[in-house]
């Protein structure tokens, strides 16, 4: 059974808007359906699409809409049933979700379901077609790592969010409605409703300074030395989440997907490696510098300015020497 | 409630310095610490939290070499009950999918209210265990999971999204949830608990003792296969400030004066 010449990208969406992973999904596919041949699709599946779809015809041939009323809110069970049947219809040579809270609770059942191989939180693609490689990285981003796909007719890969940047629509594709199959009530999995995030009583989203502390810390205790550099340079404390996980700040004081995204004058990472979900909250501040005693901890290739040294022996200096210099 | 929970013995890496093997396929192990995988811990310590207050009973499965046992008797320190652990040498490069069908047919026949596990490993990341596990078994799922109540054969789930958002739901039981860090405080494990772990029965099968093909697991069984590692490419690094501690937060010192963000 031979599959068609065809990369589809499910549109991930919330609350009405389309996700920027969509996007980025669609610039990705749009170059690899062009080096492989291949035409380039979305999968929309919502309860009132058309909005949806109009958008994203600038960046598909064709936008597949399934219109049904229980895809209001997002249930990767009720996804699972519409796309298993579509997939198997459809029969694209590659199919797209991404690497996020939503793919990630889909895509494995999902290829599982369709006994399709799957490569999961892909930063790199090589499609020709028929043969697919991908990159993807390991410990914690400290190593990367060249990936053969098993050769089948269809494959299925998650892709990292903030990856592959986002271009502008160019194509004017159609929509195509697609009836829903899904019949049945799913009982065994139901929304309920969204809990907004935390609000706390300092919003680091607003700071001109925002020092992110990370795991290197290593002790509640030692968090007095951050909190003194903050207060001589008029920062506030931001972390990543094992700073969280261990209860020594709040959710809200959390930089990276799950939690906030700054974009301050000067971001200080100490004691952070730089996992991509850290990153992706703070690649736009305008200044980046990292202290972290690991030359190869990935944060460096974030960041502009480094020190590769012991938090601990630097972070009490750097204090002192600021606050001569703000006192000069 | 009869509560399965996976774990995995990794190299704690967050700190250390890799060196990648003559094979180019896998890193060196020696001189590397291993604990249990992070997110797995906090599965172990939703599931002695369920116990205390439901009763019951916690196993512990485990996919890895002998050494898997440093992980399991931690676990069985803490308070789980017993232990499957499933060690062949024909499992070696297992991939996501492998690994959950392993997992699976290990489970098998054995009776379970409710299977938790991490929500991904920070060695391989592949975060596809769970949800392709329950799957397999056909059963539902949640992943990024940060708070969970039970009542009777329903668990009402906390899902962590995109920018700290949470997606609250309701799922039947049995059902295969992978918890995201954070949503308990993992406890440490008593001296009398270490004393008591040596007793609780640890179950070793290889592929064979629990009727899973070769072809099912390992290399054949995997759709994905490492071809190789590497250090990655750096695309911008960032000016390293050399000297001593002195030098160079004098250094950084001036840089940050020079933005002219400080007040």
């Amino acid at each position: 059974m031979s599959a068609n010449r065809e990369i589809l990208v499910l549109a991930e969406h919330r609350r009405g808007e389309l996700r920027d992973v969509t996007f980025e999904m669609l610039t990705l596919g749009k170059g690899l359906a062009e080096k492989s041949g291949c035409k380039l699709s979305a999968i929309l599946l919502a309860d009132k699409p058309e909005h949806l779809a109009g958008k994203l015809v600038g960046w598909a041939e064709t936008v597949y809409a399934i219109a049904d009323a229980r895809f209001a809110n997002f249930n990767s069970e009720l996804y699972q049933l519409a796309l298993v049947d579509f997939i198997k219809k459809q029969k694209p040579a590659l199919t797209l979700i991404g690497h996020t809270a939503f793919g990630v609770d889909l895509a494995p059942a999902l290829a599982t379901g369709l006994a399709m191989p799957m490569a999961s939180d892909c930063v790199g693609f090589n499609f020709d077609g028929s043969n697919l490689r991908v990159t993807r990285t390991v410990y914690g981003g400290k190593l990367n790592c060249d990936t053969r796909v098993r050769p089948a007719a269809q494959y299925l890969a998650t892709v990292r969010p903030a990856v592959f940047p986002p271009e502008a629509a160019s194509y004017t594709g159609r929509v195509e409605a697609v009836t829903s199959v899904v019949t049945d009530e799913v009982t065994y999995r139901r929304f309920l409703e969204y809990v907004e995030a935390a609000v706390g009583d300092v919003d680091i989203t607003k700071s001109d300074i925002v020092i992110g502390i990370g795991r290197g810390i290593k002790e509640s205790k030692n968090m007095a030395i951050v909190e003194q550099l903050a207060k001589t340079m008029g920062g506030v404390l931001a972390c990543s989440r094992p700073v969280v996980d261990a209860g020594w700040l709040p959710k809200e004081r959390q930089v990276g997907s799950s939690g906030k995204t700054v974009k301050p004058k000067l971001y200080i990472a100490i004691g952070i490696s730089g996992a991509f979900q850290h990153i992706a909250g703070m690649k736009s501040a305008q200044t980046i510098i990292a202290i972290n005693k690991d030359p190869n901890a990935p944060i460096f290739a974030e960041a502009h300015y480094g020190i590769i040294d012991d938090l601990f022996k630097v972070v009490p200096i750097l204090k002192e020497k600021i606050a001569a210099l703000k006192g000069s | 409630m009869e509560i399965l929970v996976c774990i995995k013995r990794v190299p704690e890496t967050a700190e250390a310095e890799l060196k990648i093997g003559p094979t180019g396929k896998e890193i060196v192990r020696e001189n590397l610490v291993f604990d249990t995988n992070e997110s797995d811990n906090y599965a172990l310590e939703e599931a002695l939290l369920l116990k205390e207050k439901s009763g019951g009973s916690i196993t512990l499965i485990s996919v890895g070499p002998q050494e898997a046992d440093e992980v399991i008797r931690m676990g069985l320190a803490k308070g789980a009950d017993r232990a499957i652990r499933i060690t062949d040498a024909k499992l070696a490069g297992s991939d996501g999918y492998a690994t959950a069908r392993t997992i699976a047919q290990a489970v098998g026949d054995l009776k379970y209210d409710i299977i938790l596990c991490g929500c991904i490993a920070s060695d391989d990341g592949f975060s596809q265990v769970g949800p392709t596990l329950a799957e397999i078994l056909g059963i539902p799922h949640a992943v990024y999971v940060t708070k969970l109540l039970v009542n009777g054969n329903v668990a009402k789930v906390h899902r962590e999204l995109e920018g700290g958002l949470i997606e609250v739901l309701e799922i039947k039981l049995p059902a295969v949830l992978a918890l995201q860090t954070g949503i308990n405080e993992p406890r440490y494990a008593s001296m009398i608990g270490i004393k008591r772990a040596g007793s609780k029965e640890v179950k070793v099968f290889d592929c064979s003792g629990i009727g899973l093909s070769e072809n099912d697991t390992g290399e054949p069984g995997s759709p994905t296969s490492v071809e190789r590692l590497y250090v990655p490419p750096k695309t911008r690094q960032a000016e390293i400030i050399k000297g001593n501690a002195d030098e160079v937060t004098a250094k950084l010192a001036q840089i940050i004066k020079e933005k002219g963000v400080l007040q």
